[in-house]
């Protein structure tokens, strides 16, 4: 989850997110390096007291600073595509699972074998436990098994809404009557949290969505135990 | 045939990739798994043979579909305003 005074991402749980994190701080090298020459380009400018009027062209330094730039720009574009044909490649879910998004909670569907229903209602401030996370905190989780690819579909019954986790790298609008695929898989156990990404009226800062990956025997105990209990 | 269908049901995990509707859009996979159950349960039904293969479709669409829109569309096919053809 996001913590005070955080700068980059969040540390990732997925593949996918492994993979933008360091693409990330790839480019954003390259550009903080190209700032930097440029900047002190600048100040060397500005600040030298030398001046020569009589300089009018040269073909060398135009090839080297059309090359060079050229060559940058394709060491970003590789491995940006790499990515992007990476995160559409075709998986074989194990699990799908339905995400609707409603005002203003968010409730999960998991239907391939039983019909299991349940709402994730965010957690008032005033009732959380000591340690919980303001405004992040569910009444229930969306629990999903670790190293397993997991479809998701998001969709919504009233208007627009957003199911977001950065961690996984995840962020699919949820549109009333259309269906939208995603995909992922949670590379370690842990819980996960996001927030709902697309404006949807007085309580859209309220209804944040929690993942919590188990190992497989602990997913099919809960669901048991879920299915029963309902 | 038959025992194909049933181990096919047997091994179901979930709804698998269907190159029909390779995107990111799956109402329509969810929409045409519904309709062709329903035809397919009509057709079959009509014929007076076992309804066992049908249920491929049924486990795609309880799979995809949100519950919501299939109890809707239950109902429209009850009150006969169901908008697809079955």
């Amino acid at each position: 989850m996001a913590h005070p005074t955080q700068l980059g991402f969040q540390d990732a749980a997925s593949p996918v997110m492994e993979e933008l994190l360091h693409f990330h701080d790839h480019a954003l090298m390259i550009v903080l390096l190209i700032s930097t020459l440029v900047l002190y380009i600048i100040t060397a400018m500005v600040s030298t007291k030398l001046t020569n009027k009589y300089i009018l062209d040269s073909q060398e330094i135009e090839i080297v600073w059309t090359i060079l730039p050229a060559v940058i720009l394709v060491l970003i574009a590789l491995p940006s595509l790499r990515i992007l044909y990476l995160m559409d490649e075709i998986n074989d879910p194990h699990l799908t699972i339905k995400a609707m998004g409603h005002q203003w909670y968010w409730s999960y569907e998991y239907t391939d074998y039983e019909n299991l229903g349940f709402d994730s209602y965010m957690v008032p401030t005033q009732d959380l436990a000591p340690g919980q996370f303001r405004l992040l905190e569910t009444d229930h989780r969306m629990i999903v098994p670790m190293e397993s690819p997991v479809r998701v579909l998001v969709s919504a019954e009233d208007v627009l809404h957003s199911w977001a986790v950065p961690s996984l790298g995840v962020k699919m609008d949820a549109v009333p009557g259309r269906l939208n695929q995603t995909a992922f898989i949670a590379s370690r156990p842990g819980v996960f949290y996001g927030q709902c990404s697309e404006i949807c009226g007085a309580n859209h800062s309220f209804m944040p969505i929690v993942v919590e990956a188990v190992p497989l025997e602990h997913f099919e105990n809960w669901s048991s135990l879920m299915l029963e209990d309902a | 045939m038959a025992e194909d269908i049933k181990q096919k049901l047997e091994k179901y995990r979930t709804a698998p990739f269907d190159a029909r509707f390779p995107n990111q859009n799956q109402t329509r996979n969810c929409w045409q798994n519904y309709l062709d159950y329903h035809r397919c349960q009509k057709a079959l039904d009509a014929k007076g043979v076992d309804t066992a293969p049908c249920d491929w479709y049924k486990r795609v669409f309880n799979s995809l579909c949100p519950l919501s829109w299939i109890e809707k569309w239950d109902t429209q096919r009850e009150d006969g305003t169901f908008p697809g053809k079955i």
